[in-house]
């Protein structure tokens, strides 16, 4: 059976006007197929677009151009009625778990509001749904009473996974959904994430720093820089070895929980280049250790160079086979 | 440990909800030691914010109550007025707070708010204070400090406004500097730029400094000693190497075999303690962990086991009953999990 595509992104562009009017391009020419029932984890440096792109992918940031299909229908253009149905379909878990939760509401109507809204559940089954929900998130039902301020950082990150779930939605962007938890708690929330995409065929784009939540979460992984995606691998072969350098800097930089100290770490060094001014041929010329004079002149584009494995890099460190 | 800095004595903090008094943190003694990175890890609403923020008053309010000393520089801060405390924070002992978002002002360009903190405890001129707070900026890593500097909070990434937040922490020089999970946001090359400062800072300062954090690979990384806070309180405390490496409470042994790791093989389920904690006023007697440990038994529902030297080395404390037959079965029940 070949998988059925969800979401399709096709040139995705956003830009944002930044500090002294600056065009800041925060997404640029992203490409992305997202399949029924798989979790694309994406990772990348601070700053390089991760939530831009989920927050577009959703519609909670509107792109500058490109096309994002959900189920093969071009949703940029949806507006009004159509518009908020869609949206129930697709939820996101927002980074900032304290300014996307609304300070004077309890927490049962904050996570209750996206099913009254957007699906017209009556007020009754509402309650259990969220009740449900806040003890599987492990928060109890009895914090539905109490006010955002009241609870702790990963507490908070809870009320707005409880809040994405809520609707039953299909597709869901959790960014940095656990980053808050300690370990033991986090991994009860990404136990309960697995049931969901098992149970309901859930689909997820889960954005994260942790690259060990990543390979436990995650079937595909994608890897961010400066607004574009630079390598797009399965799990299994992107931790057996990155194929771009710069995936290759990020997985030798995990903090190592071991006696001894890390073995091989790269560190970056270089210019950290600017979103306003990318540099000229790869973008990841300015900090890259094997970077050639045609890095930094020509553009790499993002091909595949074994069969699922994309890379946008002239010299990718794996050997170029299997595609025609 | 070193030459003590701050003294933390018998520390309750104590939040008045609906239904009575949230023991968030139920009596705490630590001491930090000059110029060592204590990494303070545990349980989601353990009371980690809630500890850091009263050392300096910031929690203070109608509805928070703080109990016991906190001593530093011969003065007890519990007991200090807010002008006092206005002198302490940010030149003495800094916090970095865990939500940057709400931390920073909105409707302020982020340069100037690292600038006006240095003014606070400075006489320097603004022009200066601008220029300090530009290379502050790029201390913390952030590309082209000088635009950044003029963006506002919502115009930032998360993790830009993570580094925001550190370079207000370090901008008077702190000699106690209070990290609340300030590389969450980071991705782990700049987060590795991040701990690099941080140890920098130890060396060529002698900052005492405390990280908060879940990360216990950060954890492994920097710090000299490690305290674990469960339900209000500390629960185990010793070197970085007795605690990540000679685990004595269950709830450590259980936190580190949860850790997601990126070598070995990949599980489809994470080791995970099963059952919630404590989040509600009542606090029943006895150990807090007791209804989450599989080796719960009769004595720990007694009384609260204090935080003591029990089976390791001197300095490692924990506050668990179990015998030491009792926590070599521990050990290995979480292995076998493991496998
Ligand atoms: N509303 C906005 N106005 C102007 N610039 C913005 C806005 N939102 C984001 N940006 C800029 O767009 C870029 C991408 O930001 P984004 O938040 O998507 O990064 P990210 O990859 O999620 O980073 P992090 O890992 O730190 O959360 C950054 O340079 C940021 O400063
Ligand atoms: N202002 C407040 N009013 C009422 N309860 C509060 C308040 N602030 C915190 N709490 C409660 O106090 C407890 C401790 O919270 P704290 O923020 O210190 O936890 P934490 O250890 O920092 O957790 P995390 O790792 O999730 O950030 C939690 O149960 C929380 O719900
Ligand atoms: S294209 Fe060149 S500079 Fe860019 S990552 Fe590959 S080797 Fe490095
Ligand atoms: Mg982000
Ligand atoms: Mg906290």
């Amino acid at each position: 059976m070949s998988p059925t595509p969800l979401m399709e992104i096709e040139d995705l562009r956003v830009e944002f006007t930044g500090s002294a009017g600056r065009r800041v391009r925060a997404v640029r020419d992203v490409d992305l197929t997202i399949y029924e029932g798989e979790t694309l984890g994406l990772v990348g440096e601070s700053g390089c677009g991760k939530s831009t792109l989920g927050r577009a992918m959703v519609r909670v940031t509107e792109p500058t151009g490109g096309a994002i299909r959900y189920l093969g229908a071009d949703i940029t253009k949806l507006r009004g009625t159509v518009f908020r149905k869609t949206r129930a379909d697709l939820q996101m878990v927002f980074q900032d778990p304290f300014g996307s939760l609304n300070p004077r509401r309890s927490i049962a109507d904050i996570v209750a509001e996206p099913l009254l809204r957007a699906r017209g559940t009556g007020r009754d089954e509402a309650r259990k749904i969220v009740d449900d929900l806040l003890d599987q998130v492990g928060l109890g039902r009895e914090a539905g009473t109490r006010k955002p301020h009241e609870f702790s950082g990963g507490q908070r990150q809870r009320i707005g996974i409880a809040r994405a779930l809520a609707p039953s939605p299909r597709f869901v962007v959790a960014d940095e959904p656990v980053s808050a938890l300690d370990v033991s708690i986090q991994a009860q929330v990404i136990n309960l994430l697995s049931d969901l995409i098992r149970e309901r065929g859930l689909t997820m784009l889960f954005i994260s720093h942790d690259l060990g939540v990543v390979r436990h979460i995650a079937d595909r992984i994608a890897v961010m820089y400066l607004g574009q995606i630079i390598e797009i691998a399965s799990r299994d072969d992107f931790f057996a070895g990155p194929a771009h350098p710069y995936g290759e800097a990020l997985l030798s930089s995990v903090p190592a929980l071991s006696k001894e100290p890390r073995r091989e770490r790269i560190e970056l060094t270089g210019e950290l280049p600017d979103p306003a001014d990318p540099p000229a041929g790869c973008t990841f010329h300015t900090r890259c250790r094997y970077a050639t004079d045609m890095c930094r002149t020509e553009a790499p584009v993002l091909r595949e160079v074994q069969p699922g494995r994309e890379v946008r890099c002239h010299l990718p460190l794996i050997p170029v086979k299997g595609t025609s | 440990m070193s030459e003590a800095l701050l003294e933390i004595r018998g520390l309750t903090v104590g939040f008045d909800v609906p239904g009575g008094r949230l023991p968030a943190v139920a009596g705490i003694d630590l001491t930090l030691g000059k110029g060592e990175i204590l990494a303070l890890v545990g349980e989601s609403g353990s009371g980690k914010s809630a500890l850091s923020m009263s050392l300096v008053g910031l929690n203070r309010g109608p509805r928070t109550h703080i109990g016991g000393e906190v001593l530093f520089g011969g003065r007890d801060l519990v007991g200090a007025g807010e002008k006092e405390l206005r002198e302490v924070r940010g030149k003495d002992i800094a916090v970095v707070f865990q939500d940057a978002l709400a931390a920073l002002n909105p409707t302020q360009r982020v340069g100037d708010q690292v600038a006006e903190m240095i003014r606070t405890h400075r006489r320097i001129s603004k022009r200066n204070a601008s220029k300090r707070a530009e290379e502050l900026l790029g201390e913390v890593g952030i590309a082209n400090p000088g635009q950044a500097a003029r963006a506002y909070p919502h115009q930032l990434s998360g993790g830009m406004r993570q580094r925001v937040m550190i370079a207000i922490g370090l901008a008077n020089d702190p000699a106690v500097l209070i990290a609340d999970e300030p590389t969450t946001a980071l991705d782990v090359t700049i987060q590795a730029q991040v701990l690099r400062l941080l140890k920098r800072l130890q060396r060529d300062h002698g900052t005492t400094i405390v990280l908060i954090t879940h990360d216990l690979g950060v954890v492994a990384e920097v710090a000299d000693r490690v305290a674990v806070m469960y339900a209000g309180r500390i629960i185990e405390q010793g070197t970085r190497d007795e605690v990540l490496f000679d685990p004595q409470h269950p709830y450590t042994m259980g936190l580190l075999s949860s850790v997601p790791r990126v070598d070995g093989p990949a599980v489809s389920r994470l080791p995970a303690i099963a059952g919630s904690p404590l989040t509600g006023v009542a606090r029943p007697d006895g150990c807090a962990f007791a209804p989450r440990c599989t080796f719960v038994h009769e004595a720990c529902q007694k009384q609260t086991p204090p935080l003591q030297r029990r089976y390791a080395g001197e300095a490692h404390l924990d506050a668990c009953v179990l015998d030491e037959a009792g926590r070599a079965r521990a050990r290995g029940a979480l292995e076998e999990v493991a496998q």
